[in-house]
């Protein structure tokens, strides 16, 4: 059953910086709330724990897509559509580009915003997959100010991030470094159109004179948190591309992955699956 | 409470509402603008599709006070002096329109989508109202309609 709105309390303070100072004078207190295609949706169906939330969907400090010679850096608050309006993101990261676009349907993705995919935290998320891929930074801001790490330290557990109560995700960062690099990606849900992914895989890899010399592949819906399939990447770094490599490639990943059995699949069909779309990628960079 | 000022279909409007009420029910409920529908409350049907600053939003997801300020069109506001927007015409001839629950929403997803792309591609039409699901037409219908109103149909 729909919750009484009446219960929540949501304030829109005007900048970045009151916003701060609000969550850093009664740290946990607050929840963010960006596009509300997440927390919009427990307020629906009367899961919405949260009582006390703030808006920074109006925040134009956190909405921005900046290119750099060496990154493009992509504001929290940037919704799906912009990313999917932008021409550097098109020309460097085709697989957010491709996330975002499968991100739910195009009246979510005008709201939703790729700082709120990450911090929802889901295992299932869109964009995660292709962030780990291609090594994002994630920088996060509280009153006392920024602090950078990599993505791939960001997701603690299930639904568990390393932001402190008083932070907020500030920005991600990829490095525009993949030239000649060939890209991957792949999500397998019920059905084309806005479903909830059983399992996703993007990968990049960079060969060199038929040997695999630079590999980095994320996944969704494989652990309790969108994560970077190191032990695959360790096992196929420096090999040739061929049927035993492809063997020891799924092998790897299977060590790896720990799936779980829920309304959407089941941990062996997402295990068997996740296989498929390694080896699918493999096969992909012998052509 | 929260006061909330916003245009919809170019009247200023200001409510004195929860803040956290969803947008859709301020429409309905406070404004009393009651072609915009309730589907699945969840994101996932576009009932609720209304245009927002232009663009295509779930009006079920959207906080009342994140509409302070906006300008909000809702299906009430695409006709013009009791005249039928081409778009409205098209879905009438078309078939496209049945049972009508989705319609409001469809009717603004194509909006939405024709000022994107005047001459949407078939894939273009499908993916610009993959959001809004329809238990009637079976879609076909639907895309012929917004391919005849793309074509200039019923103007």
């Amino acid at each position: 059953m729909r919750s009484d709105a009446a219960l929540f309390e949501l304030e829109a303070p005007a900048t970045l910086d009151a916003v701060l100072a609000q969550i850093a004078a009664e740290p946990g207190k607050y929840t963010a709330i960006a596009g509300g295609t997440e927390l919009m949706v427990a307020l629906g169906t009367g899961r919405l724990v949260q009582r006390s939330l703030l808006s920074i969907q109006h925040l134009d400090e956190l909405r921005f897509i900046r290119v750099e010679d060496d990154a493009i850096h992509i504001g929290a608050g940037t919704t799906f559509t912009d990313i999917r309006r932008d021409a550097a993101i098109a020309e460097d990261l085709p697989l957010l580009i491709q996330s975002a676009s499968w991100t739910g349907s195009v009246a979510n993705q005008n709201r939703g915003t790729l700082g709120g995919n990450i911090c929802n935290a889901s295992p299932a998320a869109d964009t995660p997959p292709a962030l780990l891929a291609y090594g994002a930074t994630v920088t996060l801001i509280s009153a006392i100010g920024k602090r950078s790490l990599p993505y791939s330290d960001f997701h603690l557990g299930y639904k568990r991030t390393a932001l402190r109560p008083d932070e907020l995700l500030h920005s991600i960062s990829v490095p525009r470094e993949f030239d000649g690099y060939r890209q991957y990606i792949r999500k397998v849900g019920t059905r084309n159109a806005q479903a909830i992914s059983k399992v996703a895989l993007a990968g990049i890899a960079l060969i060199e004179g038929e040997v695999i010399a630079d590999i980095r592949i994320g996944a969704a819906s494989l652990a309790d948190r969108p994560i970077r399939c190191g032990a695959a990447e360790a096992t196929l770094l420096g090999r040739r591309i061929n049927e035993a490599t492809i063997r020891a490639g799924r092998a790897a990943l299977a060590s790896e992955a720990k799936p779980i059995d829920d309304i959407r699949s089941t941990a062996m069909y997402r295990a068997a699956v996740a296989e498929n779309l390694l080896e699918e990628f493999l096969r992909s960079l012998m052509s | 409470m929260s006061n909330v000022t916003f245009t919809v279909n170019g009247n200023r409007q200001t409510v004195d509402v929860p803040p956290m009420k969803r947008l859709l029910d301020v429409l309905r409920e406070d404004l009393h603008l009651t072609g915009t529908k309730e589907g699945c409350g969840e994101g996932e049907c576009g009932a609720c599709a209304v245009l927002f600053n232009g663009e295509l939003v779930n009006s079920c997801l959207v906080p009342a006070l994140q509409a302070n300020g906006a300008r909000l069109c809702t299906i009430e506001g695409v006709s013009t002096e009791g005249r039928l927007h081409p778009i409205q015409q098209c879905f009438l001839e078309k078939g496209g329109a049945q049972c009508g629950i989705c319609t409001p929403g469809m009717i603004l997803a194509t909006h939405h989508l024709l000022e994107k792309y005047p001459n949407p591609t078939l894939e273009q039409i499908q993916e610009g109202l993959a959001g809004n699901l329809c238990r009637c037409t079976g879609y076909m219908r639907i895309f012929e309609a917004v391919q005849e109103a793309a074509a200039g149909g019923a103007r």
